[in-house]
């Protein structure tokens, strides 16, 4: 029996006195596709942020291919396989799409204290650089500048920048947050083709996207894990029912 | 928050060629300015043109982790005192026949001394930065200042070293073949160097780590999430900017023949990095142009009135309140764009 | 009985860096804007107390000059400079307020010329105590620790009594929080700058009798306010108040006493020479220590 790709046990963060998130286990198998949901303020970017190192845990374990990570940088998580896209996208203004993967890219091509060569005429960072612009359906915008592209083109460089570390695991926070229907339908078919091949943990408010993708899901609600099941059980939960919405279908 | 003032490098580039073109010109006029202004009987234009050289160096440096790193270093001043002070510590243990701290003989050959002062600059920005950059924001800026500030006050402690008056050298440093005594030749040693730190700029901005630098300014979280440890990228560009503005401090020391603490004073560093937004930070150029504006500026303004420092201040406020990017985005609004 | 007399000094020395700080670390963290210009604050102070003491000899009437000409002061630049930088990043923050240092140091030169102006003891405030069997100590400098332990107390008060004070605590830990509960942030911003202005012009007023008053004076004592706030953390005002003191203390003994250690073992000048430079370095050092265990500073939190 293989070990789960992530391991989370007992994750803990408080902030004063608010508990933000509560002792939260989750335990992902390779291939598997995860939705993390919840009302507003339930702490869904804050355990995101945990798992990935932005945010220092209080108490608990993250181990990743049976090694724990909770006490690296960010930065060593990335190399061990971690990747993330961010709900208010983090990119870089100044740089084009193209600029943005590549760099993403060298990460992988060891040290980057390389003082003399142009980093930009390098081919073959380039031309894998593309490949990740074009999964994504970002080529025809490679050398446009990243401060230029629109909301859902924003989140498909994220995406493109992930995928270019090639992870292990993908944590994507909200990859849906600000699209619109058209925009939304195509990164669902992406996060649909990438279905099986990495592991992926999606933070997500988009219903229809969570139903259609999630081989799981975990209903988080005042920082605390109060369901974890799949698509059909968590559909049926009262709990999860109540918690959202009072009553009424989810 | 945005900075308007490291616009130009964001802004729309000319093409390529025109650059180039100008470029070319620029130095070409460089080349030739010791014969053109002793034709016209203003020699001393040399010396002015010599401090121009010098300080752009001096701000080329800063640019690197100021316009392209996005570190606002306020304390850059001390590379360039270290450097200056090298250079005179030497000559003066070789002048006194003793030893620096009885272990190292002094020398007045440029050979040795300008590198040693590039040495000395960088492992003092190796410590400096190594306290600084575990912060940033507001706290890196008051604490580059407060170390160069300490530094400030540890050479005027030292009075062998001559203290809060400064330390003389009675002549230049030596070079083979060439006599650094004259004027012109010493122009033409500072081009030369100013060429190189330039091409050396050049090389870094362009490669793999200066393409991390320029990401890392823009967002340390995006960088992060791509694998970068953001420290060692800046630690690195830190130490080789001090090394550069220890070059220029090591050309001043022996331009000037004297070596001061004013030089690693907080004003000084104010100064640097004035050269670099007037010129436009984040460019190639800008620092150069930024560097010759000042210092003619200052020449201009001083030979009119002693309280310079007024029309001087009323000047850069208006440029950082009102303009955008400098020298250079005003340059490249009179070049024709990208075809 | 030398060393409790340092002491003494130590701490009103680092008292006057506690105003100068507090003002400062509460600007940093709650507007969080650089302006350098506060130093020319406390020069303002000292010029308008140090003028109207030599013209009606009233140290109250100074005292308050000194605060009204901070105020004023700092109500002009805020209005004309300071207001434009709200939005802009710390670069073009250092450098406008670099280029107005220049412009109103050299101002003040034009006006009041380079010599130092050397203020008279107020004379009600001039003979000393004794506080022990040997010790000797002005009354002024007394009253000078006094004070600033008042305003020390009253911004604890004014910090974690008042309704204003609870908006400096949340915008000082975050700003876009405060932002965000529709509170007027200008009214927040103004009542800080002032605050800040105040505690300047107090600090400068009170100076006068003790230091030299002259042009450059703010930018000395200014960098050293930067540091406390970096050892305390920024947006900590009892971070500032003993930072400052640590600072006020390791400043002054270093001063009145390395020297003499030093000429144990080198020749007089040299020694003299080296340990005020030294001294001077000691709260640096003290800062690169800080900076090595708590990054953040000493009463801030560390993430």
């Amino acid at each position: 029996m293989t070990a789960p790709l992530l391991d989370v046990q007992g994750l803990s963060k408080r902030f004063g006195g608010l508990t933000a998130t509560d002792s939260v286990d989750l335990t992902l198998p390779e291939g598997e596709l995860h939705a993390l949901i919840g009302p507003n303020g339930a702490g869904k970017t804050t355990l995101i942020s945990q798992l990935v190192g932005a945010l220092p845990h209080d108490s608990g374990s993250i181990k990743l291919a049976g090694e724990e990570i909770g006490q690296l940088p960010v930065w060593k998580r990335v190399h061990r396989g971690l990747g993330r896209t961010f709900q208010i996208t983090q990119l870089l203004p100044d740089f084009t799409a193209l600029d943005t993967v590549m760099l993403a890219v060298q990460s992988r091509h060891g040290h980057s204290f390389r003082f003399f060569a142009d980093a930009r005429r390098n081919r073959a960072i380039r031309s894998e650089a593309a490949q990740y612009l074009d999964q994504v359906g970002l080529a025809p915008r490679a050398q446009a500048r990243v401060g230029d592209l629109a909301q859902g083109e924003r989140k498909q460089l994220e995406l493109a920048a992930a995928l270019a570390g090639k992870p292990r695991l993908l944590l994507l926070d909200e990859p849906m947050a600000g699209l619109g229907t058209a925009e939304s339908q195509q990164m669902i078919g992406q996060l649909a083709a990438l279905k099986g091949k990495i592991t992926m943990l999606i933070v997500e408010h988009d219903m229809e996207a969570v139903f259609t993708l999630a081989d799981r899901v975990s209903v988080l609600v005042y920082g605390k894990v109060i369901a974890q099941g799949d698509v059909e059980a968590i559909k049926n939960n009262e709990d999860v029912r109540t918690a959202y919405l009072g009553e009424g279908d989810v | 928050m945005t900075s308007e003032a490291l616009h130009a490098s964001t802004a729309a580039k000319p093409s390529m060629g025109w650059r180039w073109l100008l470029a070319a010109i620029v130095a070409a006029l460089l080349v030739a300015l010791p014969f053109a202004v002793r034709s016209f009987g203003y020699e001393s234009f040399t010396g002015l043109a010599t401090q121009v050289l010098i300080y752009g160096i001096a701000a080329l440096s800063l640019n690197l982790i100021l316009g392209y790193g996005g570190m606002v270093s306020f304390g850059h001043a001390a590379f360039f005192g270290v450097g200056a002070y090298a250079v005179g510590i030497l000559y003066y243990h070789m002048a006194d026949d003793s030893l620096f701290l009885g272990l190292v003989p002094g020398t007045d050959a440029m050979l040795i001394t300008l590198p040693a002062a590039m040495i000395v600059a960088g492992l003092v920005a190796a410590i400096i930065g190594g306290f600084s950059l575990r912060t940033g924001g507001v706290q890196f800026i008051m604490i580059t200042l407060a170390f160069a500030q300490m530094l400030f006050f540890l050479f005027v402690s030292l009075d062998t070293y001559g203290g809060d008056d400064g330390l003389i050298m009675r002549r230049r440093d030596v070079l083979p073949f060439l006599d650094t005594r004259d004027p012109t030749t010493f122009y033409y040693l500072c081009l030369a160097a100013a060429a190189l730190w330039l091409g050396v700029t050049y090389c870094l901005v362009r490669s793999r780590f200066g393409f991390v630098l320029n990401g890392m300014r823009q967002n340390e979280n995006r960088m992060a999430a791509m694998g970068y440890a953001p420290y060692p990228y800046k630690l690195v560009a830190f130490v080789i900017a001090g090394m550069g503005a220890g070059l220029a401090g090591a050309l001043m020391a022996n331009y000037l023949r004297f070596a001061s603490p004013d030089m690693l004073h907080w004003t000084k560093s104010g100064e640097l990095m004035m050269m670099v937004i007037l010129g436009g930070a984040g460019t190639l150029f800008g620092p150069l142009l930024g560097a010759a504006a000042l210092v003619i500026l200052e020449a201009v303004l001083t030979a009119y009135t002693e309280n310079w420092q007024l029309p001087l201040g009323i000047i850069l406020l208006a440029i950082v309140l009102f303009s955008h990017g400098g020298i250079v985005a005003l340059v490249r609004r009179f070049l024709p764009d990208k075809p | 009985m030398l060393v409790l007399e340092q002491i003494l000094n130590g701490i009103q020395f680092g008292i006057a860096l506690f105003l100068m700080s507090a003002g400062l670390t509460l600007i940093f963290g709650i507007m969080g804007v650089i302006n350098l210009t506060h130093g020319s604050l406390y020069m303002v102070g000292a010029y308008a107390a140090a003028i109207v003491a030599a013209k009606t000899g009233s140290a109250l009437l100074a005292l308050l000059a000194g605060l009204a000409g901070a105020a004023v002061a700092g109500v002009v630049i805020e209005a004309l400079v300071i207001r434009r930088l709200y939005a802009r990043d710390h670069l073009d923050q250092v450098l406008a307020t670099f280029a107005l240092i220049l412009i109103i140091n050299q101002t003040a030169t034009m006006l009041f010329g380079r010599q130092p102006l050397f203020v008279a003891m107020p004379p009600a405030l001039s003979h000393s105590v004794t506080l022990l069997p040997g010790l000797v100590y002005p009354v002024y400098r007394l009253v000078v620790i006094g004070v600033g332990l008042l305003v020390a107390i009253g911004l604890a008060l004014l910090i974690n009594r008042t309704r204003i004070g609870m908006l400096v605590r949340a915008g000082a830990t975050s700003r876009e929080m405060v932002r965000a509960l529709g509170v007027d942030i200008r009214l927040l911003y103004t009542v800080v700058f002032g605050l800040g202005a105040l505690l300047a012009g107090l600090a400068g007023a009170m100076a006068g009798p003790i230091i030299a008053v002259q042009v450059g004076m703010g930018e000395q004592i200014l960098i050293l306010a930067f540091v406390v706030v970096v050892i305390g953390g920024v947006g900590s005002v009892r971070g500032a108040f003993y930072g400052a003191l640590l600072a006020g203390l390791i400043d002054t003994l270093l001063r009145a006493f390395l020297p003499g250690l030093l000429r144990q073992v080198m020749t007089g000048s040299g020694a003299d020479a080296l340990g005020a430079g030294l001294s001077s370095m000691g709260v640096y050092l003290l800062m690169a220590i800080v900076l090595l265990l708590r990054p953040k500073g000493l009463f801030v939190k560390q993430s």
